[in-house]
């Protein structure tokens, strides 16, 4: 057996197994950063943020901040000793503080060290900033229209005849969709607190998805080597991405503070300065012009993603090219041509969230979609269908990737039957044409989602097992626990490996002094890349512990089994425990560090040719909804999901990511929409003022399940998949069912061609542009 | 001469605290997680919007104490005297046994990263102790004020729903301590006055209505507190001093609710839950609005009174008062007068109101037999926003289907909550029709000239409000066609 292929059958894993820390967060108990005990003699910091969204700094009085009581000194850029940049691209446009000019409202210009919180606070308010104010990029159109400056180089995806295919399909439509942005709203805002050691060392507890980048950060900042520095995360009150780069920043600034002072430095900023300061995930302007057929079979794609990525590079470039790579989400293009603009504007930088620029590509194509349905008076569900890849045929992707593990079909079929799709379609347009000012609408939209970095050596995973004489397992890994169940996943993965019980695992505080050079917890692969090198880890332990038993026990290693509880060799059943203990006693290694590298990924950028992904995730979404026609409010009332995780390592944690995952992509929508004044100023950056997804926004009907049947055929864990992105983009079926109830006010003639979040005022001014439309 | 004691009394948990130096605008969020180091609790916006920090505190209500959950992040210590703070460090059993509200919450997988969790287990605690077995709108209304980023909600209501199943509330392990708790709460009521603290330090905590008065009078530079949802922001988001400030959420006088047969009088003390019952009985059409206003902590904290007083453009209880023709009283030591509520509201951020001066009550003249009545609110979000705007409509029409009254009012429309007096002289005289609507909605634009901001543009205002008429007169002609949620 390859090192790498995992058994397809794990005898306890597959179980709904509860969270890890599930009685600890229930109690209180669990501890985030901000909950530890604070070393004595700890310091705070704290940012000052700019209040211009592009200017040229003339000068910074300090006086009356180091007058405030409490206050050892403030940080500047001149205060770093190593590099003044926490750019993630390594393209050097990040600063940590802002050296010269500021370039969007709320970019941190000092930090304010002080006794406690509260006085770093105040004093970092008593700033006197004086600004020349200059011209600045407050979205994507202006960007466009004033030249349309990048952060990152583009991308192109090609392939086939577009030019062509376009001039001779029968029907033609253009048009464009302006797609919202989303705070992340983790509940735990940024934080991190560096305690200083001996030497050049430093300590960081960081929350962050990204221990080793936070490292690598860290050393750079300081001037220092990687080996001084080691970042400790034991969890995060929720991260979605938007700790993958930004926490980056808060931790730099504390161990720069804390080497400055030798003092324990803990840094959190505020709600509002916390959704002020760091990245968001991208609004995308998207132009498209597609060729297509009288029955809705599309022959051409040409279409420019212009996103806004704000005033440096950060992940825009990786963010807008899955972008691209999700332009085709479950449809073949005979001809395509995709095309990225990361444009810098004058706002915070944006970066990672949940679906990674893939909700935004797959929201465009979703919009052609309709607007061919809506052109040609057929149910978008019927187009939709006319433009699947194919299983055997019409199966390559812009980029060239052949989809093999297509199971669209047989996902939407089942979900069109359970969840009674057509009846109540049909019961819907009856419905509203006898209502007058409720309008109702119904969409099934699939989703296709490709799993694995795009970043190729991203694709691999490290774990460091340990085995006690007493039979119990520290489990050290390279993913960091968020709230995703990665902990649990991978421990049950250990413990069945040991035929041990849960019991016996402890999952340790991902650190890079346990395992090194590790990746973000991002792009729903921490099962895929951890669980796989802590089986690696296991295996080595067990052959080891095979051959003490066969040894010890005079049988042959063919006849030492695992069984649960322990070994079985020859006639002997020999508990873990003991074994563990007599193997101590025999000099037998107990301790082993494990590896994975993802097979078969590899991705050509300047080509646009490869396989960037392993396999894809699948799943598909009903949902229905009610429309008020006189104030644009609305209800999702009911929405029914089949969603395919391979074969789930724990369908309880499944069923939680694809809930959870459903409603947060609901939010990003429908009500959560960001607003920025005239000066360039977010005006929503607090839970007053921006808002998610409350419990009673839950459809009061919500069938979710997994399919049961499906299992990865890539040798994956457990034949599992990665479940953390893709059920955020079901909620496109939300959108596609308020259009269907807004075209329904002009008898659904006209594409209704909204822009998304759909806040209620967007649903109203819908409305009544159709019916403006309709009367001609 | 009021006697005076020099402590804020309270009990934590199980733990009697008395409190000799506290500044005045420590919120009971950060003294619990940096003075006792309890951080179970956890600051998720420190603007009472998330729930994150919510506690239970209890207070006498005749003779048991009465448990509501809060937001500690904008509650102050100094407004806890004479109560019972319950955390969520309290809940779990020193043998570790988890509460049944826990374990619920465990078994129903309704943590994912666990940092709302807290929050969530002591709203869902203080529903379980009124109603174990609660149905799903209950169980939305109570969790109203706590968001969750990562389970969609889903799990956290199947645990809601089952938490009866884990235990009742007559076998609480928490109950025995309540009831012997009662007894040492009652003996912090002991009729003093509370100070402590100097200068801009300065805590009063009044023995009485009559002593607030007097005390107010002659402090008139403090700043009032009753249930701090608006004040607490001047702190943890703007970091205003707001020293000396007088506590009055403990005074039972303002509480008061009285009721004849021609109008309610709300005493400035009543929070919106404990208005609930009276808006539902007299003015049914206001109780959808009533539960649209913040989250329940926000609702068990804040005031009929705070809502008027502060002046905001978006309040949501002026426009259904104004309409209904509500007056307000004004106290400032033992002088009283009485205006009209419309009258209250002079200017943005200004109010007829003196120095030393403040609102006791304000009395709702019910609804005359025969008069149509509405009021609807709009926001982005259905549930705990802040609206876009909100319009109370009230018309009488006569016998011959002429409109003999109109009054309209609305927040969000106008630096201050304001009445459409046009479009209410386009109503009146006239036969209540759509040929009438369709005429006076025109006039909106004389009456208002909404700015657009983050919550919705000037233009989707006016449009709305106008549709918002048309909705009333719908209504009164049988043609009611709301959205509604429809939930078991």
């Amino acid at each position: 057996m390859n090192k790498h292929q995992a058994p397809i059958t794990l005898a306890s894993l597959h179980t709904p197994v509860r969270h890890d820390s599930g009685p600890k967060h229930v109690a209180g108990a669990a501890e985030y950063i901000d909950d530890m005990v604070e070393p004595e003699g700890t310091v705070h910091a704290y940012l000052a943020l700019s209040s211009r969204p592009h200017a040229e700094i003339v000068g910074i009085d300090f006086s009356l901040v180091n007058d405030y009581p409490g206050v050892l000194g403030v940080l500047t850029a001149e205060d770093i000793p190593g590099e003044n940049d926490v750019s993630p691209s390594h393209k050097h446009d990040e600063p940590i503080f802002a050296q010269g000019e500021v370039h969007f409202w709320g970019q941190p210009l000092f930090a304010v060290v002080a006794e406690t919180r509260d006085q770093a606070r105040r004093a970092a308010h008593r700033a006197l900033v004086t600004y020349r104010d200059l011209p600045f990029i407050a979205d994507v159109r202006q960007a466009q229209a004033e030249g349309g400056k990048l952060v990152t180089e583009p991308l192109k995806l090609e392939r086939g005849e577009v030019d062509a295919g376009l001039a001779a399909a029968p029907r033609r439509l253009k048009g464009s969709i302006r797609i919202g942005g989303q705070d992340h709203f983790y509940l735990e805002g940024q934080i991190a607190m560096a305690v200083p050691g001996e030497d050049e060392d430093v300590t960081v507890y960081s929350s962050t998805q990204h221990p080793s980048e936070v490292q690598l950060m860290v050393a750079q900042v300081l001037g220092i080597r990687q080996h001084a520095v080691t970042i400790n995360v034991r969890r995060m009150g929720g991260g979605f991405g938007g700790k993958e780069t930004q926490g980056n920043l808060f931790a730099c600034v504390a161990a720069l503070a804390a080497k400055k002072w030798n003092r324990t430095c803990k840094i959190r900023p505020d709600r509002d300065d916390d959704m002020t300061a760091t990245g968001k995930r991208h609004d995308f302007v998207v132009d498209y012009d597609v060729g297509y057929d009288e029955t809705g079979k599309i022959q051409a794609v040409d279409a420019v993603y212009a996103a806004r990525a704000g005033f440096s590079s950060d992940l825009s470039g990786p963010v807008t090219d899955r972008a691209l790579f999700h332009s085709d989400n479950t449809y073949w293009y005979p001809a395509v041509r995709v095309r990225s603009e990361p444009l810098y504007t004058n706002t915070v930088s944006n970066t990672a969230f949940r679906g990674f620029g893939g909700p935004q590509g797959i929201l465009a194509a979703e919009r052609w979609i309709e607007d061919i349905a809506y052109a040609l008076g057929k149910d978008p569900l019927e187009i939709r269908r006319r433009n699947f890849y194919g299983t055997d045929t019409d199966n390559v992707t812009p980029y060239h990737q052949v989809v093999e593990d297509n199971i669209i079909h047989r996902l939407v079929d089942e979900l069109e039957a359970s969840s009674d799709y057509q009846a109540r379609r049909a019961a819907i347009i009856d419905y509203n044409q006898g209502s007058s000012i409720l309008r109702k609408g119904i969409a099934l939209t699939p989703v296709k989602f490709g799993i694995s970095f795009t970043a190729t050596w991203y694709n691999q995973g490290g774990a460091l097992i340990y085995v006690y004489k007493d039979g119990t397992v520290q489990l050290n890994h390279g993913g960091t626990e968020m709230g995703q169940g990665l902990y649990i996943k991978v421990a049950q993965v250990v413990a069945d490996a040991f035929g041990i019980g849960l019991d016996s695992v402890k999952v340790m505080t991902t650190s890079t002094g346990k395992v090194a050079n590790t990746s973000a917890t991002a792009a729903s692969s921490g099962t895929d890349l951890n669980a796989m090198a802590a089986l690696d880890a296991a295996r080595q332990i067990k052959e080891r512990l095979v051959r003490h038993a066969a040894k010890l026990h005079k049988v042959s290693e063919a006849e030492v089994h695992w069984v649960q509880g322990g070994v079985q060799a020859g006639a002997t059943y020999v508990p873990f425990g003991e074994l563990a203990a007599s193997a101590y006693l025999n000099r037998v290694h107990l301790s082993a560090a494990g590896f994975y590298e993802t097979p078969k990924v590899h991705w050509d950028r300047a080509t646009g040719r490869g396989r960037p992904f392993y396999y894809y995730s699948y799943g598909a979404a009903v949902s229905e909804v009610t429309i008020d026609t006189l104030t644009g409010e609305y209800t999702v009332d009911r929405v029914d999901i089949l969603h395919d995780v391979g074969r789930s390592l724990n369908p309880a944690i499944d069923l939680g990511q694809v809930e959870g995952g459903f409603i947060q992509g609901m939010g990003w929508l429908t009500t959560e929409e960001l607003v920025w004044d005239d000066k360039g100023q977010l005006r929503t950056k607090a839970p007053s003022t921006y808002k998610i997804p409350l419990a009673s926004d839950v459809p009061p009907i919500f069938n979710v399940k997994l399919a049961d049947w499906s299992s990865n055929r890539e040798p994956t864990i457990g034949r599992s998949k990665a479940v953390g992105e893709p059920p955020f983009v079901l909620a496109i079926s939300v959108v596609e069912a308020l259009s269907m109830a807004v075209a329904s006010v002009a008898d659904y003639r006209l594409a209704p061609r909204l822009d998304t979040p759909l806040t209620p005022e967007r649903i109203l001014m819908g409305c009544e542009r159709l019916k403006r439309e309709a009367r001609g | 001469m009021t006697a005076v004691s020099g402590a804020i009394r309270f009990i934590l948990n199980g733990e009697d605290v008395s409190l000799t130096d506290v500044r005045p605008d420590m919120t009971l969020l950060d003294w619990l997680r940096l003075d006792r180091r309890l951080r179970g609790s956890k600051e998720g916006c420190a603007e009472g919007d998330c729930g994150a920090c919510t506690v239970l505190v209890g207070r006498l209500s005749g003779d048991e104490i009465i448990y509501d959950s809060v937001t500690a992040c904008i509650r102050f210590v100094g407004s806890l005297h004479g109560t019972h703070v319950v955390t969520i460090e309290h809940l779990r059993g020193e043998d570790g046994i988890l509460h049944p509200v826990q374990q619920a919450m465990v078994d129903h997988h309704g943590s994912q990263c666990g940092f709302c969790t807290p929050g969530f287990v002591m709203s869902l605690y203080g529903l379980w102790m009124r109603d174990p077995q609660p149905s799903q709108a209950a169980i939305e209304k109570a969790l109203q004020g706590n968001l969750c980023r990562c389970t969609g909600y889903a799990p956290i209501i199947r645990a809601a729903k089952a938490m009866g199943d884990y235990g009742q509330p007559a076998g609480d392990p928490l109950l025995a301590e309540r009831i012997a708790l009662t007894n040492g709460i009652k003996a912090l009521a002991d009729g003093r006055r509370v100070e402590i603290g100097e200068g801009e330090n300065r805590i009063i905590v009044p023995a009485s209505l009559d002593d607030f008065a007097a005390i107010y009078e002659a402090n008139p530079t403090a700043t009032i507190v009753n249930g701090s949802t608006d004040v607490g922001l001047w702190v943890t988001k703007f970091m205003r001093p707001i020293g000396p400030v007088i506590f009055i959420n403990h005074l039972q006088e303002l509480k008061r609710i009285a009721e004849n047969d021609s109008e309610v009088r709300l005493y400035a003390g009543v929070s919106y839950s404990e208005a609930l019952p009276v808006v539902t009985a007299h003015f049914p059409h206001m109780s959808e609005l009533w539960n649209r206003i913040a989250g329940e902590q926000v609702r068990n904290m804040g005031t009929i009174g705070g809502n008027i007083a502060n002046g905001s453009p978006i309040g949501d209880t002026p426009p259904p008062f104004i309409a209904l023709g509500a007056k307000l009283h004004l106290r400032r030591g033992e002088h009283r007068r009485e205006i009209k509520l419309e009258d209250y509201f002079l200017a943005y951020g200004k109010q007829d109101r003196q120095p030393g001066e403040f609102v006791e009550s304000v009395t709702i003249p019910l609804l005359p037999a025969g008069e149509k009545f509405a009021v609807y609110k709009v926001s982005k979000r259905c549930e705990e926003d802040i609206s876009a705007l909100c319009g109370a409509f009230r018309v009488f029409v006569n016998d011959a289907g002429m409109v003999g009254m109109a009054r309209i009012a609305f927040g969000g429309m106008a630096a201050t909550p304001k009445r459409a007096k046009a479009v209410e002289a386009a109503l009146v005289g006239k036969p209540w029709n759509e040929a009438t609507i369709e005429n006076a909605v025109a006039a909106f634009a004389a009456d208002y000239q909404p700015i657009s901001d983050m919550r919705a543009s000037a233009d989707y205002r006016l449009l709305t409000a106008q549709n918002l008429l048309r909705r009333f007169y719908l209504e009164t002609v049988g043609q009611a066609q709301r959205l509604r949620r429809e939930v078991a």
